[in-house]
Parts: structure tokens; sequence; C-alpha cells
């Protein structure tokens, strides 16, 4: 089996007293996308910076292509670096800026040429090998930099917020297009990122950090429809968090009183006792709006609509259930948009509700998150 | 109401209203002098501290054909050169331990390249007599430890007036480089590291040609203001080690012979000018190229 493309193993970085990242374990197979997503100041950029060599690891180790690197200086690493200000060398034609990691691997001068343009071509900026990076626009640098940074075939690319000092549109433009030239040659990448939406378009696995500690580790479905904790539920999307009790358990069902006699049907973690406090976490899009005839159905009980907003294709409500907050629901609009103070019935989906321990904020479950991410 | 009858704040005669004092003050005090100075150098000279308002050629002709100014103009260009080029290798260093200091305090550091700005420019060159003086510093201990028998003719030479230069100009160089190696987005070099440099590879390829522009104005600073120098000259070197600017003022102050000290000083000027000029052609250029890593 192959080892891991990189490594870490329990790594800590302190500035001061200051510790940055704690106990960061995560191994990322060959060729993966993989996304460090968090806060700003929750330790993610530190973590790449860690990969790169541009901070000492306190302790632990990282391995890059199963070798420790901890020694070994920045420039011997093999690591393409990305930038959120491109850092493409202003004195410098494209051609230079792209061709420069080759030449410091004495690459020949042929050979230099031939990969350059391919690289250009890849970004989709063949045209451009005399210009100066000044010449060009924002995006246009920014892909640039990626070519510069994957034309010598690094073991991984690094890449810190890349897309955030590009407009809207450029922005979801180079989503697309860096995850494509990723997928083109094989290479594996760690994006940093706090925008969340960057990360579950983009990314085979998410790693969601808070503090300096990895709160979650998945694929954008898992990190988005069963967060492991309180911290990603409401960082990754907004989550309906609701307290509750539980009511009753039957057959492995727990029945989860959310206000009153409201109660939701939730596949029972094990311990689970009647009476216990939980957090119950639900997606605005798993709860579903219908008539309020339908109330007294399975999973589903009566509301009333206190806001709703018109967003296109979807609208969001905002349902008072008798608890003591709101609930969110994003449901598409088929048909008609249920008015202000209309009377309505909400339908849960038990697949959709996660429950988390309310002291903790973890979740409440018989199958942990395995710290790995593993090939394809 | 007001703003019926006041003036908006892109009206053209605000414009001209701020910038009028100083417009002003070019005039007066630069323009017309230089124009003044022209003319004089057309005057006829007719004997020490007389001359009249007649056409002639003569102070022109005599700068022109006598190699005895030609000499000056050479070396002025030389020792400002010279020091130049040692306040450019010497300064760069202090510029760039400046920027890539970790050190806390860095405002401290910078702090401490104005303090000599502090003392009186003279009293500074007047200093170095009591170091390089036959009962300077460096003859008296010298003698003490009985390395020479007599003291070494350090003061009075080409030499001095240099190093009084230099000591004058460092700061003015320092500055010049730091301020544009500030400008340098950091994240250039560690790029440049990512991609294979050594941290020495990185100053060659990155550091280095972004520092230029600093390194060329501090130069071009340099360069003027020691070829233009009077006081260095005059206070540190000997009668030979005279520069332009002495000449000038021998010409103008000794000998009384307006016309041709105005000829003089506008040749200096001229060839001053001429450099700034060059310069900012070929400077403006890489200055855009600056801009572009922002």
């Amino acid at each position: 089996m192959d080892s891991p493309a990189v490594e870490f193993q329990d790594v800590d970085v302190d500035y001061g007293t200051f510790s940055a990242v704690k106990a960061f374990s995560l191994s990322i197979g060959k060729g993966r996308f993989v996304t460090l997503l968090g806060p700003s100041g929750c330790g993610k950029t530190t973590v790449l910076r860690a990969i790169a060599g541009l901070v000492t690891i306190s302790a632990g180790s990282i391995t890059i292509g199963g070798k420790r690197v901890d020694q070994v200086p920045i420039y011997k690493r093999n690591i393409g670096l990305v930038f959120q200000n491109y850092a493409l060398f202003p004195h410098k034609s494209v051609f230079d800026n792209v061709a420069f990691g080759l030449k410091y691997r004495n690459v020949p001068k042929p050979e230099i040429a031939r990969r350059v343009g391919r690289a250009l071509e890849m970004v989709r900026l063949p045209g451009s090998q005399k210009k100066l990076p000044h010449q060009l626009s924002g995006g246009q640098q920014q892909r640039i930099a990626l070519a510069r940074a994957i034309v010598f075939e690094p073991e991984v690319l690094l890449m810190d917020e890349p897309l955030s000092a590009l407009d809207a549109n450029m922005r979801e433009e180079m989503r697309g297009e860096i995850k494509k030239i990723q997928k083109e040659t094989g290479i594996t990448a760690i994006f940093v990122t706090h925008d969340q939406e960057e990360a579950l378009a983009m990314s085979d696995q998410i790693v969601v950090m808070n503090a300096g500690r990895i709160e979650q580790i998945g694929t954008p479905s898992q990190v988005y429809e069963q967060p492991d904790t309180s911290f990603v539920a409401n960082f990754i999307g907004k989550a309906n968090i609701v307290a509750g009790t539980v009511a009753s358990i039957a057959q492995d069902m727990a029945a989860i009183s959310i206000a009153g006699d409201r109660t939701v049907g939730v596949a029972a973690p094990d311990g689970l006792k009647p009476g216990d406090a939980v957090k119950l976490v639900m997606r605005p899009q798993r709860l579903r709006i219908t008539a309020e005839t339908d109330a007294g159905a399975p999973n589903s009980f009566p509301g009333r609509v206190v806001s709703a907003a018109y967003l296109g294709g979807n609208a969001a409500y905002e349902i008072d259930v008798g608890g003591p907050s709101v609930l969110r629901a994003v449901n598409p609009i088929a048909g008609r948009l249920w008015p202000e103070g209309a009377d309505i019935s909400v339908v849960f989906d038990p697949q959709g509700c996660v429950l988390l321990d309310p002291v903790s904020g973890r979740k409440l479950s018989q199958g942990a998150a395995a710290g790995t991410v593993p090939s394809p | 109401m007001t703003a019926a009858t006041g003036w908006s704040i892109n009206d053209r005669r605000l414009a001209w209203a701020l910038a009028a004092p100083t417009v002003i003050l070019i005039i007066l005090l630069m323009i017309v002098p230089i124009v003044v100075m022209a003319a004089y150098t057309f005057f006829t000279f007719v004997t020490a501290g007389v001359e009249e308002a007649t056409f002639t050629l003569a102070n022109w002709q005599e700068f022109l054909a006598d190699s005895y100014y030609h000499g000056f103009l050479f070396k002025t260009v030389r020792v400002g050169l010279v020091t130049a080029i040692i306040c450019a290798l010497v300064g760069y260093f202090p510029a760039y331990y400046i920027w890539a200091t970790d050190f806390r305090h860095k405002w401290l550091l910078l702090l401490l390249l104005i303090v000599p700005f502090w003392i009186s420019f003279t009293i500074r060159t007047f200093s170095w007599i009591h170091i390089l003086g036959e009962q300077g510093l460096i003859n008296a201990t010298l003698l003490q430890l009985g390395l020479i028998t007599e003291p070494l003719r350090l003061l009075y030479t080409e030499a001095a007036v240099i190093m009084g230069l230099v000591h004058f100009l460092l700061p003015y160089m320092i500055l010049n480089v730091y301020v544009s190696l500030e400008g340098i987005d950091r994240s250039l070099i560690l790029a440049a590291r990512s991609m294979g440099c050594t941290s020495a590879q990185a100053f060659r390829e990155v550091t280095l040609p972004l520092s230029l522009p600093g390194l060329a104005a501090g130069l071009l600073l340099c360069f003027v203001l020691a070829a233009g120098s009077y006081v260095t000259p005059q206070l540190l070197g000997g009668p030979r080690d005279a520069l332009f600017g002495n000449l000038i003022y021998d010409t103008i102050m000794g000998q009384l012979n307006w016309p041709l000290g105005a000829t003089l000083s506008i040749v200096l000027f001229l060839l001053l000018g001429f450099v700034a000029v060059a310069y900012s052609r070929y400077m403006g250029l890489s200055q855009i190229m600056k801009g572009m890593g922002a």
C-alpha cells in the first residue's frame, strides 16, 4: 500500500506560550484534495506553514512522501505554494516566474520551455509568457501562481486562501479551475480557507479546525450532514441546534422532546437513557414544510411561520413550534410560498438529525470519525 | 447656502490657492536666482568686483578652453562617484539588517540613523580633525604603540574628504535602501524559498533586484550631494583636494569675478541636473516595476 502523501502525527506548534496548533494528526492520501477549514486564528494556516517549513513544529512529526521533514529546510521540501496575494515576482516575466522552480531543479533549458508552455496551457494562459505580472488581472495572476506551483511536480500543493483576493465571480470560476487542474495532474492538494462554501465545493475531505484543534475530518457531506460537534454544525451552514430531552427509547429509536409533546424520532446512540438532555442538530434543508392538515404524520408536528424570505429557487422560513427558539427551514419553492403567520406542519427527516452531548458539544454516536483520509 | 458660493473640493482655484505659496517660493528662491545667475554668465568682467552688463561669451570661452576647470570637473565627478559607491557598499548592509531583524524596537534603529542630523553638519565634519589630525586619535594611538615614528598625513587629503562625505551621506543611503526593502512583499521571498532557493539565492533573485530602485535613489542623492559639497573639502581637504564648489567660492569670493563664478555655477547646475534627469528617466521604469509588487 502507498504511504500517505502527507502525514501529521501529534503535531504541536507553539508561539512562545501561545499554542497555535495542538495534537494535530492527519493522514492525506496521494492525489487527494484536502481542505483545512476554520475561522481565522484556528491554526489552519499554521498547519500549512508547518508543512512548508515556514514554522517550526514544537512536537510530533510531519512526513511528506514517507520521509520525515521536521529537519528539512523549506527549499528542499519539494512543495508548491500558492499565496493569497499571488506573490508573483513583479520584476520577472510570466515565463521566468513559472520557470523559477525548474531552474532551481537544474532542468535543462529546452525542457523548461516545454514544461512552462504546458503549465501555461493548463491554466489557459498560453500567450502570456512575455508579460509582466502587473499586466495581468487578479484572476490571471493567480492562475500563473498556480502554474508556477505545479510546474515542477511537487509532492504536495499548498494553497493558502488563494481565492480570497478575487471578486465573487472570479472566485467561483477559479474554484472549478483549481479543482480541474488538481484532478488532471493528480497532485495532492492542501487548501486552506475560512469559506465553508469553497470547502464543500472543492474538497475530497474537509478538516474542520477550531482553536488549534481538529473538530472533525470527513467528506463534505459528512461534515455537513453529520457534524461531530456543535462547532462544526454552526460553522458549516446554518444549523438548527435545539435543546431537547429524551422522552422514550424503543427499538433503538429515541423520541426526543424539543417542546412539550413535540418529539422527533432519532436513531438512539448507545447509552442514551430517557430523561437525558441532548442537543438536536437539524439542517434547514432537512425540515420540510407541509400543509397543516398533515400534522400527526410520523416525525411531524404543527408550527407557525414567523417569517418567510424568498430566495429565488428556495424559500427560507423561520418557524415557531412552541419551543424557546424558532427553527429555520429552507425548502424549494414548489408551487407556493408559505406566508407569514400560516399554520403549517413541519416534517423531520430522522436521518438528517444528529444528537450532541449538551455539555461537551460532541456527537452522541457509535461511529467515531477516523482521523484518516484514505486514497481513492 | 455655503454650497452655492463656496468652493468645492475639486475647484481648480482651490488647487491653485493651496499650491500658490510653494509655487511662489520656488519661483522667487530657485527659478529667479538661477535665471539671474544664467544672465550673469554673459556679463563682461572688468576688474575684481566690477562687471558690466554688456554681452560677452568670454566667460564660457574661458571655461571651455581652460583645462584647469575641466580637471576640477572630473575630480568632482570622481569624488562624487567614489563617495556614492562607498555609501552604497557600506550602507546596504545596515539597511538590510534593520529590515530583516526580528528586534522588537526597530524604530530605535531607525532613530539612531537620524540622530547624527541633530548635530550640526559642520561640527560633525570638524570632529574628523580630532581623529585624522597630526595629534588626532589615530596618529596618537599609532605613535603610542610605536607602529609609526612620525604622524601619518591623514587629514587634508582626498581620502579624508571622501571619509567626511561618506560620514555625512551614509544615513541618506541607508534610509533609501531601507524604504525600498520595506516595500518588498515578504511572501515573494517565501515563494522563492519554497521553489528551491537557498536564502542567498532568494536574496539574489528577489530581494536585491527589488531593492535596486532604493539603491539607485541613494546613489543619486549621495552623488549629487557629494559633487555639490563645499564645506567638507574646505575643512578636511588640502588645497589640491578642492572640489568644484570650492572653485566657485574662490572665483566669486576670492577673485571677485562674478561672471565667471556664475558660469561655473551654471556648469555644476547643468551637470547635476543632467544626472538627476537621466536617473528619473531610467528609474521611472524601475519604479513602475516596483509598484507592480503591491
